[in-house]
């Protein structure tokens, strides 16, 4: 299936909540936050579709914006889709994938740690790569560099370091 | 059913089979395991924030450090991606050098990670010796060329950095037609070793559709029976050009996914023999602005590392520096599966398990 057909079957299904198309490198599609379950699950379940590979997913902060970047790609057609999301600057919640790709229980989890963007129903919502009480999201354009950040113990497991 | 009190088994950071600084925290039904929990980032340098305030040029020697075993192919990966974003010409005779040197960097990381599986399985560090030996032979190379034996920095936009040396071609071919004999070798002592098939066979299964729904890729997957290969798939540089297989086994478990390297180092010395025969002559670097501002706009490049699917997401503000420089990489997204695999299993297989997975923390924790 071309981008234009996707396009037209998405469009078709989903109307406005399909909020931009483009061809370029790979296909785009822009969704709206909250229909982007609906418009994943019937990425991954439909026939012709088939999206059964979660590749990655990433955010960009474009300082008025997020922007979070999936890549999806079908082993059986061998097609790829950039689906991208636009949450809330102030308060960003996204739906969490998890449930249909396991894919993205790790990576969901590493943009909440660099950008603050929560995964709404995400299982286990924690930091990744920095610790608890780290301040701040690094990967944000406004984040403040200090010299060092110094390291501190995260509550609750005292007791698998003593062990 | 009668249930026991569970116990809590801390692994690491620092614990010899953890390839790097990786801490898991186990539960533990007497012997049985019933979850593992991953603590990561041990490792973690914020190289995707470093590259932010570098130029592309600059951050090529941060993708060395990344997989620090598969310097070289790292480097494509970048390279290539930048190449999407700006349209960069590359010169026949450095795609050449190009597949080669991805090609023997697969056959590096491919042995390094059978012999470390073996130290895994508790062989210490007798077999993986042989395996360091022979992998020499390839650093070797990677030093004639680049000038370094682990961290490359070799690859460049639009070509390579310079041209490989005298007599490197010819010292190339002799490493290529000995090599299958090595692998012979490791094979019979391997392949059919009883005590090795015994720790291997029907240890973490992974089934194809769990690989599939968790965004494993690389020889893990092609291991479970789903023949996905970035160079077949979606083919970048010249791979369209030479005859090779994907090889796919179908147990998903340790020992295939021991055995499905074997496979691909053979693939690749079939490639390399290919390429180091029809290798012309030429230059190896196309004109490429000195200082680089790549168009606005952004990009996905992913080629199959030798470790699955390997891939950049840049964003660039049509500035010298890129606005968004994230790796997609394969064993971090591997890992997503350990504690489904280590499930039902004990100890001994959970060290089998991650082994036989071929992670390096340095590409989990960038």
């Amino acid at each position: 299936m071309n981008a234009a057909q996707m396009f037209d079957q998405l469009e078709a299904h989903f109307g406005d909540a399909i909020l931009e198309t483009a061809e370029e490198k790979l296909p785009v599609v822009r969704v709206e936050a909250a229909r982007l379950p609906d418009v994943a699950a019937y990425l991954k379940d439909s026939p012709g579709l088939d999206f059964d590979l979660f590749v990655s997913v990433t955010a960009v902060d474009y300082e008025d914006r997020f922007e979070v970047v999936y890549l999806l790609r079908s082993l059986k057609e061998g097609h790829t889709l950039v689906l991208k999301v636009q949450p809330d600057r102030e308060d960003p919640v996204v739906p969490s994938l998890v449930s249909l790709w396991e894919g993205a229980r790790l990576q969901e989890r590493e943009v909440y740690d660099f950008f603050g963007i929560c995964f709404a129903d995400h299982p286990n919502l924690k930091r990744l790569f920095l610790w608890a009480e780290f301040p701040g999201y690094p990967l944000r354009k406004d984040f403040q560099y200090t010299a060092s950040i110094p390291y501190s113990e995260p509550p609750g497991q005292e007791q698998a370091y003593n062990l | 059913m009668l249930k026991t009190e569970q116990f809590i088994l801390n692994v690491g950071p620092q614990h010899p089979s953890t390839h790097g600084v990786f801490r898991m925290i186990v539960t533990l039904d007497g012997e049985t395991i019933v979850d593992v929990d991953l603590v990561l980032g041990y490792l973690h340098r914020g190289v995707e924030k470093l590259a932010e305030g570098r130029t592309y040029l600059q951050s090529i020697p941060l993708t060395d450090r990344l997989d620090y075993i598969c310097s070289m192919s790292n480097n494509l990966a970048y390279c290539t991606a930048v190449e999407e974003l700006t349209g960069f010409e590359v010169p026949e005779r450095a795609e050449y050098i190009r597949v080669i040197m991805a090609e023997l960097t697969r056959v590096v990381n491919h042995i390094v990670c059978i012999g470390f599986y073996l130290n895994d399985l508790g062989a210490y560090f007798t077999p993986v010796l042989y395996c360091l030996r022979e992998r020499e032979k390839i650093l070797d190379l990677f030093e004639a060329a680049s000038g370094s034996r682990m961290t490359c920095n070799y690859v460049r936009f639009g070509g390579v950095a310079q041209d490989l040396p005298e007599g490197w071609l010819d010292q190339a071919r002799e490493v290529v037609a000995a090599f299958p004999a090595f692998v012979d070798e490791l094979e019979e002592l391997l392949s059919t070793n009883e005590i090795f098939v015994a720790r291997g066979r029907d240890v973490g299964v992974l089934p194809p559709d769990v690989a599939v729904n968790s965004g494993v890729t690389g020889p893990n997957l092609r291991a479970s029976g789903v023949a996905y290969d970035v160079r077949k798939a979606h083919p970048y540089s010249i791979y369209d050009r030479f005859d090779f297989d994907v090889p796919v086994l179908h147990g998903g478990d340790c020992y295939d996914r021991y055995m499905i390297r074997i496979l691909e180092i053979r693939q690749s010395l079939r490639i390399l023999e290919q390429a180091l025969t029809d290798i012309p002559g030429g230059e190896v670097q196309s004109k490429v602005p000195r200082k680089l501002r790549p168009p606005e706009g952004d990009v996905y490049h992913a080629i199959e590392g030798p470790k699955g699917e390997f891939g950049w997401y840049l964003v660039s503000d049509g500035s010298a520096n890129p606005y968004r420089w994230h790796v997609r990489s394969a064993t971090f997204v591997n890992l997503t599966v350990l504690p489904y695999l280590c499930r039902s299993h004990t100890i001994p297989d959970l060290i089998a398990i991650l082994g036989s997975l071929d992670n390096v923390m340095g590409e989990v924790d960038r």
